[in-house]
C-alpha cells in the first residue's frame, strides 16, 4: 500500500483553494466587463506583466491584471504539484492526472490570451469558463486521491442498493451542476444575464412566452428603466439557466436524502450533505440578487464562485461515496454495459 | 415612334439634368414627445482620475431628450440616391476625444478613408476597443502619455460601438460613410445636411436604442439653392 504523503496532500489542497480564488477573480473580470481592458497579451500596456506598476491598475485593469498574476501563480503551483506527483507517487494514473492538470492549465492560459487577442469571441470565452471549472475538479481530485482516507483501504465496501442509489444521486448532482455552470457561462458571455430582470417571475410570468410581442413588452419595460435590449435567444438561455436550477436542486436533495438513508456510509457524508444544501440555498439567493441588483459585479461573481464551490463540494461527496462503495466507475470499462446497468437497476 | 422616344429621353434628361446641376440642403428636427427613460448616474469611482474630473454627477447618454421635445444624438444621413457619385475625402480629421472618461462625441460619422484622431485628454489610460464588423475590429492601448492616435476605417459601415474596457461605462457609436452627407442631432434636436447635389434621396435617422426606437427613413427631393425640410418623429407610445 502507498504511503500517505501529508505535505503533498496539503499542497494539492492549497492548489485547489488557489484555483477557487482564481475562479472568483476571473469571474470578476467578466462581471466588471474588463476582459479587454488590457489590449495586449502577455504584456500589459507594453510592459512585462510582473513589472506593471500598481498605481496604474485602475478601473478594469485592476481585475484583468490581477487575474493574470494569480493565474500565473496557479500555473506555477500546478507544475510543482505535477512534478511532485511524478517524483513521489507510484501510481501511473495519478502521475498522468498531474500531467493532465498541467496541460489543462497551459491550455487555459492560452485560451485566456486568445480571448484578449481575438477580442472576446463568445466560444473562446465560454470554453475558458468551462475549462476553469474542469481544471478545478482535476486539482480537487488530485487532492482527494492523495488523501489519507483514499489511501487507507481497510474497510469492507458498502455495496447495498441504498449505497448504489446514493452514489448515483451524487453523480447526477455533479453532472447537473456541471451542466448548469456551462449554461451559466453561455448566459454570461452572450450577455443574457439581464434578459429578465424580475425574480422568481420572468417578464412577469412564471413560464415566460418568447413571442415577438412578449419580447417586445419586456424590452420596452427595460428601455424605460434605462436598461439594454435582449433578444428572444438571450431570454431562452436565461430561462434555461433558471429551469436547470430546479434540476440541480432536485439532484442535490436526492443525493442528501439517499445518503442519510444509508447509515453505513458514514456520518461525515451526512454533514457534507447539509453543507451542500446550504451552498445550494446560498447559490439560489445569490442568483436572485444578481438579477434584482442588475448584476452588481461582486454579487454576480460570488454567484459564479459559489457555483464552483458547490460543484467541487458535490464532487468531493461523490468521490467519498465512491470510495466507500468501491464500485467500479464503469464496470469492465464498457460504456454501453454501464449505461444498460444504470438503466435497469 | 423612335423620334418620340428620343424626345421623351431628351425631356427627361433636361429635367433630371437641371437637378443634377446645383446643390441644396436638407434640414429638420427629430421630434420626441414625452419623457424619455430615466438615465442612470455613472459611477466612476473605479478610477480616481475619472471621478476627480467631474464635479457634477455624470448621467448615461444613451437616450437624451431635449427640453424642446426633440431627441439628441440621432444620426441623420442619406441612405439612398447617391449611387455612382464619388466624393472627396476631407483632409481634416474627425476628432474623438476621451475627456473626463467619457467620449466626445457620443455618436459620430466619418468617411471611409478619412482620419479619425483619437485623443486622450485624461491623465489616465484607456483602451480603444472597436466592435466594427465590416471594418476590422481592433483594441489598442492608450497609456496616459499617448495623447493622440490616428485611425482610418476603410469601408462604409452601419453604426457600431467603440468602447473602453478599463472604464466600462465609456462607449461611443461610430458610423462610416462613403459620402459626406451625415450629421448628428444636437441639443435642439435639429440637423442640416449641406451641399447636397440636387436630386431625390432617402434620408435615414438612427438612434442607438435599436429596436426600441427603430431607424426611420423619409424621401426628400433637393433642388438647387433650396433647403428641403423634413422632420422625423421618434415619439414612442406604449408597447
Ligand atoms: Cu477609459
Amino acid at each position: 500500500m502507498l504511503n500517505y504523503n501529508r505535505p503533498l496532500h496539503l499542497f494539492a489542497r492549497w492548489t485547489a483553494g488557489a484555483t477557487l480564488v482564481l475562479i472568483f477573480i476571473g469571474g470578476l473580470v467578466t462581471s466588471t466587463q474588463s476582459g479587454l481592458s488590457v489590449p495586449d497579451w502577455p504584456n500589459t500596456y507594453g510592459r512585462f506583466m510582473f513589472a506593471f506598476p500598481f498605481a496604474e491598475m485602475v478601473g478594469g485593469i485592476l481585475f484583468e491584471h490581477t487575474h493574470r498574476l494569480i493565474a500565473s501563480m496557479v500555473g506555477l503551483l500546478t507544475v510543482v504539484l505535477a512534478v511532485w506527483l511524478w517524483r513521489s507517487d507510484t501510481r501511473a494514473w495519478v502521475v498522468r492526472l498531474g500531467l493532465i492538470a498541467v496541460i489543462a492549465v497551459i491550455l487555459q492560459g492560452v485560451l485566456g490570451g486568445l480571448t484578449v487577442l481575438f477580442l472576446l469571441p463568445t466560444p473562446i470565452s465560454v470554453t475558458h469558463a468551462a475549462l476553469a471549472q474542469t481544471f478545478f475538479l482535476i486539482v480537487l481530485s488530485i487532492a482527494y486521491i492523495t488523501s489519507r482516507e483514499y489511501l487507507s483501504s481497510g474497510a469492507t465496501p458498502v455495496q447495498t442498493d441504498r449505497a448504489r442509489l446514493a452514489r448515483r444521486w451524487a453523480l447526477a448532482a455533479v453532472g447537473f451542476i456541471y451542466l448548469q455552470l456551462l449554461l451559466g457561462a453561455v448566459m454570461r458571455h452572450t450577455g443574457a444575464g439581464l434578459a429578465f430582470t424580475d425574480f422568481p417571475l420572468m417578464g412577469g410570468a412564471l413560464w415566460p412566452s418568447f413571442s415577438p410581442e412578449s419580447v417586445n413588452r419586456v424590452n420596452w419595460e427595460h428601455w424605460q428603466a434605462g436598461l439594454g435590449e435582449a433578444t428572444s435567444g438571450q431570454m431562452i438561455i436565461h430561462f434555461l439557466h433558471r429551469i436547470m436550477a430546479l434540476g440541480v436542486t432536485a439532484a442535490i436533495i436526492g443525493m442528501v436524502v439517499s445518503i442519510r438513508r444509508e447509515r453505513t456510509i458514514g456520518a461525515d457524508l451526512n454533514w457534507m450533505g447539509l453543507v451542500a444544501v446550504t451552498l445550494l440555498a446560498v447559490q439560489i439567493a445569490l442568483g436572485a440578487v444578481t438579477v434584482l441588483s442588475l448584476k452588481q459585479p461582486v454579487i454576480t461573481t460570488a454567484h459564479v464562485a459559489n457555483g464552483a464551490a458547490l460543484l467541487g463540494w458535490c464532487t468531493l461527496i461523490f468521490m467519498r461515496v465512491q470510495h466507500v462503495t468501491q464500485l467500479k466507475l464503469f464496470p469492465a470499462g464498457n460504456w454501453r454495459r454501464a449505461l444498460k446497468e444504470a438503466a435497469t437497476t | 415612334m423612335k423620334i418620340t422616344v428620343r424626345y421623351i429621353t431628351l425631356i427627361a434628361a433636361l429635367i433630371t439634368g437641371t437637378q443634377l446641376w446645383g446643390q441644396g440642403s436638407i434640414t429638420g428636427s427629430v421630434i420626441f414627445e414625452g419623457k424619455g427613460p430615466r438615465m442612470r448616474t455613472i459611477k466612476m469611482g473605479a478610477d480616481p482620475v475619472c471621478s476627480a474630473a467631474h464635479t457634477e454627477p455624470v448621467k448615461s447618454e444613451s437616450v437624451v431628450v431635449n427640453g424642446n421635445g426633440t431627441l439628441k444624438n440621432v444620426l441623420v444621413s442619406i441612405s439612398a440616391g447617391l449611387d455612382g457619385m464619388k466624393f472627396e475625402i476631407p483632409e481634416e480629421p474627425v476628432i474623438l476625444d476621451q475627456n473626463g472618461c467619457t467620449y466626445t462625441p457620443h455618436v459620430w460619422g466619418v468617411m471611409a478613408g478619412q482620419t479619425v484622431e483619437i485623443r486622450n485628454s485624461d491623465a489616465t489610460l484607456h483602451n480603444i476597443h472597436s466592435q466594427s464588423k465590416q471594418n476590422r475590429a481592433f483594441n489598442f492601448a492608450m497609456p496616459k502619455v499617448v495623447k493622440k492616435k490616428n485611425h482610418t476605417f476603410d469601408k462604409s459601415e452601419d453604426p457600431f460601438i467603440i468602447k473602453c474596457d478599463v472604464h466600462p461605462w465609456m462607449r461611443t457609436w461610430a458610423a462610416v460613410f462613403d459620402h459626406p452627407f451625415y450629421t448628428v442631432t444636437d441639443d435642439t434636436g435639429k440637423f442640416t445636411l449641406e451641399n447636397v447635389p440636387a436630386g431625390t434621396y432617402t434620408v435615414k435617422a438612427w438612434h442607438e436604442s435599436g429596436k426600441k426606437l427603430p431607424a426611420q427613413t423619409l424621401e426628400v427631393t433637393v433642388s438647387d439653392g433650396q433647403a428641403a425640410s423634413l422632420d422625423f418623429d421618434f415619439t414612442r407610445t406604449a408597447k
